[in-house]
């Protein structure tokens, strides 16, 4: 069971059992983004709000309702974690690094990128090795990108 | 041959595939079935040997290429009994035949508030091309509902189909496995005036079809679920139905005849067939057909019974209230087909850790995005066997599922 240890990390079925940050929030003010994975019909919500303008804007709060697999809400999960207190720009950044760790093409690596450090979020890495679930995991990053366009 | 399932799995090469030392057991046959020694070699040989245009040139060649390609559309033919091998239109897959029956039936016979009947429990492959004919036409959609026990809810029927003028209906549903009554429901059809369209790719392969005691006018399916390649698809119909159809595509072979001004269609089923069609695929086709016929139907069905009868009571014995199966519990009325939810495991969890143990079942909607809504679900784990499938391949699914818990730990 080595490549389902490597998978399911503790951590993981940790923010699985017990997300963090799910609710919804007033929307407006937050913006509110949907996000689903046609392979399997997840649907995620997600809620974003910042505080300012531009990249020097900070995300104040974010908030995740829906259904998905382990994978996708603890990603989700941590991922909220991540973000909240962060400027736009970093949080782009951290979605920047988290793409290319689950080895997806076309995110435009920006210098430093490779210094930002994911965290808990690096347990994930071992999803690289089962290609089917990259989607459910960059599910709430994606989610998340299309509100940060939006906010 | 006698159906025996020792004899059956020997026919299929990649059942001998071992995957970290374990053996394969594939359970998602309602997706796409392996193919049997006999079609591999068949196309193989065909490839070696004979490939050559067909309809089009003259040498000894292209006639032997021709002969065996038609001879695919008289294996069909027998196969569902159908009264002439002219009526089996070749497609792509059963998804093309469904949109040819939307298309070339339904553009010029449909217009605004014309109703069309579909159930609750259909693919998306006999939803979609309808909801297209919505957006461009104006026609109606109606439903028939479901039981709690997933079988079509005919209290309404009359009412449903009063007016309408298609009724397209599933054989046998690939989430629920729910055979409802085909016979009696082109017989209802045909009391409303409207035309029976059967989406039959999940009841073909599985079932003893006789298209003539359906009294059906259209029956899509495919050729990739019943142990032939994928790549060729199936379209049935009645003649006078489909020679008063237009035509689909156009281009070669479909034509009678071209001049700058226009052009005139060739006879069914050419009509239908423009371009270069699948030709090595139907020989694959037919080598399926005669597979299949060699078994027996019947005797598959049989199996098949017996195989699901033994899973529903397996899988109710060991896990209980931490299983839910859909659909219907009598396998009179049901095929091999079994989606479930377990323990509050999302099937994307269930279907990697099966996966653990080469157990490959399909974790999804299913192509049944509105099934999962009446549901009230997002997915389901779907596990679905076929010929080549035996109890040990239900208790190693079992087994899987267990090991779920010691993951997850619900």
């Amino acid at each position: 069971m080595s490549g389902l240890d490597d998978l399911y990390r503790e951590i993981i079925l940790d923010h699985y059992r017990t997300p963090r940050n799910r609710g919804e929030l007033e929307s407006p003010p937050a913006v509110e983004s949907r996000g689903h994975n046609p392979l399997c019909g997840d649907e995620i919500t997600l809620f974003l709000l910042v505080d300012g303008e531009g990249d020097e804007a900070v995300v104040t709060d974010v908030k995740i309702s829906g259904q998905g697999c382990s994978i996708s809400q603890s990603s989700a999960s941590m991922m909220t974690q991540a973000v909240i207190g962060k400027t736009v720009g970093e949080a782009r950044a951290m979605i920047r690094r988290f793409r290319s760790m689950m080895g997806i093409e076309g995110t435009d690596p920006q210098p430093g990128d490779d210094d930002i450090d994911l965290g808990d979020l690096e347990a994930l890495q071992g999803v690289v090795k089962f290609p089917v679930r990259i989607k459910c995991a960059v599910l709430g990053w994606s989610t998340l990108a299309d509100a940060l366009d939006r906010a | 041959m006698a159906f025996d399932l020792d004899t059956v799995r020997k026919e299929f090469p990649i059942l001998a595939r071992e995957i970290d030392d374990k053996p394969l057991v594939y359970l998602d046959s309602g997706n796409t079935s392996q193919k049997p020694r006999q079609v591999i070699q068949a196309m193989s040989d065909f490839l070696e040997n004979s490939y050559a245009p067909i309809n089009r040139s003259s040498y000894r060649l292209a006639g032997e290429a021709t002969e065996a390609y038609e001879g695919a559309r008289r294996a069909v033919a027998r196969l569902i009994n159908a009264p002439s091998a002219d009526e089996v239109v070749f497609t792509k897959n059963a998804t093309e035949s469904t949109n040819l029956i939307a298309r070339s039936w339904g553009v010029p016979n449909l217009g605004e508030g014309d109703v069309v009947v579909l159930t609750h429990m259909e693919h998306h492959a006999n939803i979609v091309p309808w909801q297209m004919l919505r957006d461009e036409l104006g026609v109606e959609i109606r439903w028939v509902p479901l039981t709690a026990d997933g079988q079509l809810d005919l209290t309404d029927i009359g009412r449903l189909l009063d007016g309408a003028k298609v009724f397209s209906f599933t054989a046998m549903s690939n989430v629920l496995g729910t055979l409802p009554p085909v016979a009696q429901l082109c017989a209802a059809a045909h009391d409303a005036g409207a035309l029976a369209v059967v989406d039959a790719c999940q009841y073909v392969p599985h079932n003893v079809t006789d298209v003539q005691a359906w009294d059906a006018d259209l029956v899509a399916f495919s050729s990739h679920k019943m142990c032939g390649p994928s790549g060729i698809g199936m379209l049935w119909g009645r003649m006078d139905v489909l020679d008063a159809m237009s035509p689909f595509l156009g281009g070669g072979n479909m034509i009678d005849t071209v001049t700058l001004d226009g052009y005139t269609t060739a006879p069914v089923p050419a009509k239908f067939e423009a371009g270069t069609p699948p030709i090595v695929e139907a020989v694959g086709l037919r080598a399926a057909v005669e597979f299949l016929e060699d078994l027996g139907m019947a005797e598959i069905r049989q199996h098949e019974i017996d195989l699901t009868r033994y899973a529903l009571d397996t899988l109710d014995e060991r896990f209980g209230d931490d299983i839910t199966i859909y659909g219907p519990t009598d396998t009179a009325v049901r095929g091999g087909v079994l989606s479930f939810a377990f323990r509050d495991l999302h099937p994307h969890d269930i279907s990697q850790i099966l996966d653990e143990r080469n157990v490959c079942v399909r974790a999804g909607h299913h192509c049944a995005k509105p099934l999962m809504q009446v549901l009230g679900v997002q997915s389901t784990t779907r596990a679905s066997f076929y010929l080549y499938n035996g109890t040990d391949d239900v208790d190693t699914l079992a087994d899987a599922l267990d090991s779920a818990t010691d993951i997850f730990g619900f």
